[in-house]
């Protein structure tokens, strides 16, 4: 760590494990208040900002449970920070009502999910991708947030900087779902000079205090800006249903004009949030679709079905939430299938079925986690998705 | 050339993952090539069954678990008995000699053995013997170069113990050498 500059980014080329690449990443966009209650495969991640916080004016906190952490996050983004936590299994269950809460009140911070197989303490040292589902629906009520998916070391630092970016422009949680194999698995990441790293800082009000409102989407936008803490505007945050200004507003028209924009500042920015990585689409029969580790399992088992002739191209979810709807409607129009192998019993399966609408064969190839698929076994699948 | 798949097994304190880490880092650093290491380990701190897994190519690494490694190193008698049937027929295994009684190999194994324990005790730090090692399976299977895993060992110890490490990288890679020279 020698070569960390005062921005506290560890320039040049290291051997991390995704946790630690996770940390790196939450450093290098500016994040400077971490709140943890450490769990495997997790821990990893607030050992490492425990260490590093000290060097780069942040601070690191330990709570008593994830329900602490979880809203001690919210708090310090509140208070101006760059925010985040993480957490894994039953501490991300825990942790749902205030991710909703961090909906509603368009708090900017960052969750990190680094999955382990459940249900409850499941198999706690072990991969799954089960919680996909929970990621976009496991609070109440009705919102939309965003989730990243990183395959590697290298994409869990740079993912987790977009995840910064992304909560700030849209002030809204932003989840990166890590699988434990990712989070502990070390390879070679590249962590380029800070003036190289695109870093979105919070977007704070120019407007006076009384003139600003909280909650009123800013001009052009249909995100609002923010205000900095001790600056002169009073402002008020509240979990129930609010006007511009902050205040409750218990009438079913404010609630529409809320949630409508909570919605449509995702749904309708999807264009510019959705990434996906893709290959070999053009003239593809079969395209498998995948995400975090059981990708590059995946990817052995595309290069395996090529060589045996078939026409297999590949698309790789880097975003779950929101879904890539667009793009899969438009394949799903050219080829004959989709294969979806994933370390769960079908849940990003179930979205893809719903956007194809019967068009063409979604073919699942679920594993109950523990660890990743057999290739030969995604293998199959196509062979068998061709036919 | 495919994929080299390599394991480390050994107990929970040995330096099992440090060294793992290590070779990985010799590749992926500093060979330009590429690697990645996955870890397992039992729920105690010491003492329990672990193992480091590193996968080492020329083009980046897809699949990253190590099923039939090409090379394993054995620091405990427990992983030589839980490892050694992944290995595979043609493959070779290096021993801590003093704890690690090889039986029951198939004779195409070829099996390398360094006392790395005691050549650390006599540097005065048991501690390094995972060094010791990772120096011995340097010379042995040539997997990363002698300049490389010199590299990897600076940028992985605390820099305190540097010159202790690099004096054990040196003794273990030396005995390899020797034994190989003496095999050749």
């Amino acid at each position: 760590m020698s070569n960390a500059n005062s921005s506290g980014v560890l320039t040049g080329s290291h051997y991390l494990d995704g946790d630690h690449a996770c940390s790196e990443g939450a450093i290098a966009a500016g994040c400077r208040f971490a709140a943890g209650y450490p769990i495997t495969p997790s821990t990893e991640v607030v050992e490492r900002i425990a260490a590093r916080f000290p060097r780069v004016g942040g601070r690191f906190l330990q709570f008593e449970d994830e329900l602490g952490a979880s809203i001690a996050l919210l708090g310090g983004a509140w208070g101006g920070a760059k925010a985040m936590t993480v957490t894994s299994g039953p501490g991300f269950s825990l942790m749902m009502e205030h991710i909703g809460y961090a909906a509603i009140t368009e708090t900017p911070c960052v969750y990190i999910n680094v999955q382990r197989a459940g249900p409850s303490t499941g198999l706690p040292t072990q991969p799954a991708q089960g919680d996909m589902m929970q990621a976009r629906f496991g609070s109440h009520g009705d919102y939309r947030l965003i989730a990243l998916c990183p395959n590697s070391p290298q994409e869990c630092f740079d993912l987790t900087v977009e995840a910064f970016n992304l909560a700030e422009e849209f002030r809204v949680p932003v989840l990166v779902m890590l699988d434990e194999v990712v989070g502990h698995m070390t390879e070679k990441v590249v962590i380029p000079p800070a003036g190289e790293i695109p870093v979105s800082p919070r977007r704070w009000t120019k407007k006076a205090p009384g003139e600003f409102k909280l909650f009123e989407p800013a001009e052009g936008s249909l995100v609002p800006e923010m205000t900095m803490p001790g600056e002169g505007h009073q402002i008020h945050v509240t979990g129930l249903t609010h006007d511009e200004r902050g205040y409750p507003n218990m009438t079913i028209a404010a609630h529409e004009k809320m949630q409508r924009r909570l919605f449509d500042k995702i749904v309708l920015n999807a264009d510019r949030i959705v990434k996906w990585e893709e290959k070999d689409l053009a003239g593809a029969e079969v395209v498998v679709v995948s995400y975090g580790i059981t990708s590059r399992v995946a990817e052995k088992a595309i290069q395996a079905a090529k060589e045996k002739g078939v026409k297999v191209g590949s698309f790789r979810l880097i975003t779950a939430w929101p879904f890539p709807e667009k793009q899969i409607l438009e394949m799903s129009t050219k080829v004959k299938a989709f294969v979806v192998p994933e370390l769960n019993l079908g849940q990003m399966s179930l979205e893809i079925e719903r956007v194809v609408g019967g068009r063409c064969k979604t073919v699942g190839v679920p594993h109950v986690g523990g660890t990743v698929h057999k290739p030969e076994v995604i293998l199959n699948a196509i062979l068998e998705a061709v036919r | 050339m495919g994929p080299t798949e390599i394991k480390i097994g050994g107990l929970g304190g040995q330096g099992v993952i440090l060294g793992g880490i290590i070779i990985g880092k010799a590749a992926a650093l500093f060979d330009q090539k590429h690697s990645c290491l996955t870890q397992a380990f039992g729920p105690e701190a010491r003492g329990s069954a672990c193992s480091a897994q590193v996968v080492v190519d020329s083009n980046p690494i897809l699949y990253p678990y190590v099923h039939n490694p090409h090379l394993m190193v054995a620091m405990s008698q427990d992983a030589f008995v839980k490892f050694s049937p992944e290995l595979r027929p043609d493959g070779t295994l290096l021993i801590e000699e003093d704890l690690v009684k090889p039986t029951g190999l198939p004779s195409t194994v070829k099996v390398y053995a360094v006392p790395a324990t005691r050549i650390a005790e006599e540097l005065g730090k048991k501690m390094v013997l995972n060094i010791v090692m990772v120096g011995f399976f340097t010379a042995v299977t040539g997997l990363v170069s002698e300049q490389a895993a010199r590299e990897a060992v600076k940028d992985s110890v605390p820099p305190a113990t540097i010159d202790l490490n690099m004096k054990a990288f040196e003794r273990g890679y030396a005995y390899g050498k020797q034994l190989m020279a003496a095999k050749a």
